[in-house]
């Protein structure tokens, strides 16, 4: 069963200056599935993500990602085990300098030496998989958001990850990218034998395609379970944020001085 | 891959801009030194004052070129100025009489040894002494000179 | 005045820490120099958009400059009856000061702002991240080779920068201002000294090459991930670097002429 879990974090907890993101988290990511890390924005979803992949360091717990304490490697050892984590950014981060197809070649001829030919035929594969074979030659700029993205998706799988992690991938999307996206992460995960974490905050998108979702808020996981449970769950702020209702536990206000209370008190 | 060929052809152009400018500044606007490490003979100078005169000044002969100051000291014992030129070994001829004086190009330009040639058949040889000098014109010795004379006149 | 007090305090404690992180961040780059060996074509990548996009503003500059060094030269030097020297005059000051100095100002302006804009909108962009992510070192493949190209371009502009000068002086002088052709030339060449006038020069240029790249590509790496940060950084890019080589100016000039 343990060689099963391919990223353990373990009683996380992590401050960015003042402010405490972490407070103890546990996660588990399992070989082949689909886990979404949900929550409302702010909750740090995007530096846990940062915290697998060793670009931040946790103030307590451990987080092991294929075996290896992630932040105990040196610094050769966490750029070897990063060749099998692909990432995609919210933003997609594609190199505005170069091409598509460049941009796909780039983990390619950074960390492999083989013949031009056959680079060009992997990309090719890689673009295919995504739809964008016909747009390899233009350049980042010329995309759309939906497409940027598929690109960026296509060259965080160049390296044939071992897991692959989504940042909010599907937000700030049209409807037909979205269903677009929500089918390749599951087709990708299945057809390449990954596994995959989401990121995300978007409810019915993940839940489609989710093993298994970890509610975030304050620090901790308030919940976790197969998209079913969760459904299920008699928490009322799951609920509130599974079902997206305006007002619940999250108060709709933000916290201060009643409205009474400032509307007199400016008077005075 | 055009474009690549371009931005490398473009980068070599730059670079060899770059040396041949570094070429044209060296061959013609200085001298420079790997031409002329004065393949040559030190002869000695005295003078009684040396004024501006700098190592690397020229020596000339008639105008033209023949070595260059190598070296200024002073001579302790007889408090003079003891001066080393180097003269360019193709101007083996220059006569043991020779003379030399410190002048000044231009009016404020730098100062320099000029040789005026004398008659014997001995030519100067390396560590030979140029006997007849005459040192730099100092302006406020001159001007000085000037007016004890005009007072004389006066007289 | 306590406030003062501490905003002095802050003030200094923030320059040394930057110091602190720049200095960190060179070793870091220069550490990765040796990675640029077997890929020579990332620096001549950089060559180009810092040297050979530079030249335009390099070549019509020097020679203006030039071409004005000769004119004001001539209406001194000539209440002296000193024209001759004016060759001298714009060779020297071109070569020891105007060249390396006036090259490494525009160089600021046209190419350190330009590698400030590019490295901090690469991070803002999280391009610097994703690399990361990739196990690409960005300091490696993006920071070192900008940080060698911006070396070896400042020396090559600043000789183009002061041979087109002389030139530009040349035709002035003897074109327009009746200059004797041979003695503006066998003047500057009798006072004008390879390794004294013309080296030191490209020496002063190499370092105003390092440090001016260095800071072009900290600030860029180190500016706050916004546009606003991006902009900010690239305008202390521009007044840091002049600030820089004007102060270095001043201290190698009375090292090497002094």
């Amino acid at each position: 069963m343990a060689s099963d879990i391919l990223v353990d974090v373990k009683d996380l907890c992590f401050r960015r200056g003042e402010r405490v993101i972490f407070d103890g988290v546990d996660v588990q990511i399992r070989k082949g599935q689909v886990t979404a890390i949900m929550g409302p924005s702010g909750t740090g979803k995007t530096t846990l993500l940062r915290l697998i992949g060793g670009q931040l360091r946790p103030d307590r717990g451990t987080i092991t990602v294929l075996g290896h304490d992630v932040h105990r490697l040196g610094r050769d050892a966490l750029f070897r085990l990063r060749r099998r984590m692909g990432m995609l950014f919210q933003s997609g981060a594609l190199f505005t300098h170069l091409s598509v197809f460049d941009n796909v070649a780039f983990p390619l001829r950074e960390h492999t030496d083989l013949p031009e030919p056959l680079i060009h035929d992997l990309v090719l594969m890689k673009l295919q998989a995504v739809g964008l074979r016909g747009a390899r030659d233009l350049m980042p700029s010329e995309l759309s958001g939906g497409m940027a993205r598929r690109v960026a998706l296509a060259r965080a799988v160049a390296l044939d990850p071992t897991i692959m992690m989504y940042d909010e991938p599907f937000a700030g999307q049209d409807p037909i990218s979205m269903g677009v996206l929500v089918s390749l992460i599951r087709r990708l995960n299945d057809a390449l034998g990954l596994s995959s974490v989401v990121v995300s905050h978007d409810v019915v998108e993940t839940a489609q395609i989710a093993d298994r979702i970890y509610v975030l808020s304050e620090g901790r996981v308030v919940e976790s379970g197969s998209p079913g449970d969760l459904g299920r769950s008699d928490s009322a702020w799951v609920r509130q944020f599974m079902q997206a209702l305006p007002d619940g536990p999250v108060p709709f206000h933000y916290p201060g001085p009643s409205l009474e209370e400032d509307l007199l008190g400016a008077r005075r | 891959m055009a474009k690549q060929r371009i931005i490398e052809i473009w980068v070599g152009l730059f670079v060899a801009a770059g040396f041949a400018a570094l070429f044209g500044l060296a061959m013609q606007v200085s001298n420079i030194p790997v031409f002329q490490t004065t393949e040559g003979y030190d002869v000695y100078l005295r003078f009684e004052n040396v004024g501006g005169l700098r190592p690397r000044a020229p020596v000339t002969m008639s105008g033209v070129r023949v070595g260059r100051v190598k070296s200024i000291e002073l001579d302790e014992n007889t408090y003079q100025a003891l001066v080393t030129i180097t003269i360019e070994s193709r101007f083996d001829r220059i006569p043991e009489d020779t003379s030399a004086s410190i002048f000044t190009s231009g009016l404020l330009g730098e100062q320099y040894i000029a040789l005026d040639p004398g008659g014997t058949d001995w030519f100067l040889e390396a560590g030979d002494e140029i006997a007849l000098t005459q040192g730099a014109l100092v302006l406020e010795r001159l001007i000085g000179r000037f007016l004890t004379s005009m007072g004389q006149d006066d007289n | 005045m306590t406030g003062l007090l501490a905003l002095l305090g802050r003030k200094t404690l923030d320059s040394f820490s930057r110091l602190g992180r720049g200095t960190l961040f060179l070793l870091r780059a220069m550490a990765g120099l040796p990675s640029l060996l077997p890929r020579p074509g990332l620096v001549i990548q950089q060559l180009y958009s810092i040297g050979v996009l530079s030249l335009l503003i390099i070549v019509v500059s020097g020679i203006f400059v030039g071409m004005v060094l000769a004119l004001q030269g001539y209406n001194t030097l000539v209440n002296f009856g000193a024209e001759q020297s004016l060759g001298v005059l714009v060779a020297l000051s071109l070569l020891r000061e105007l060249g390396p100095v006036v090259t490494a100002l525009l160089f600021a302006g046209r190419a350190g702002s330009a590698l400030t804009a590019e490295i901090g909108l690469m991070k803002t962009t999280e391009q610097l991240s994703g690399m990361e992510m990739m196990a690409v070192d960005p300091i490696k493949r993006v920071v070192a080779p900008r940080l060698l190209a911006g070396f070896l371009a400042m020396p090559l502009l600043a000789v183009i920068f002061s041979f087109l000068g002389i030139m530009g002086a040349y035709v002035v002088s003897v074109a327009t201002l009746g200059v004797d052709d041979g003695a503006f030339w066998s003047q500057m060449q009798s006072a004008v000294d390879f390794r004294e006038d013309v080296m030191n020069g490209v020496i002063k240029s190499l370092v105003f090459g390092f440090v001016a790249s260095w800071i072009a590509v900290f600030e860029g790496y180190d500016a706050e991930p916004t546009s606003e940060g991006v902009s900010r950084a690239t305008t202390r890019t521009v007044v840091h670097t002049s600030l820089a080589v004007l102060g270095l100016d001043f201290v190698l000039t009375a090292v090497m002429f002094g």
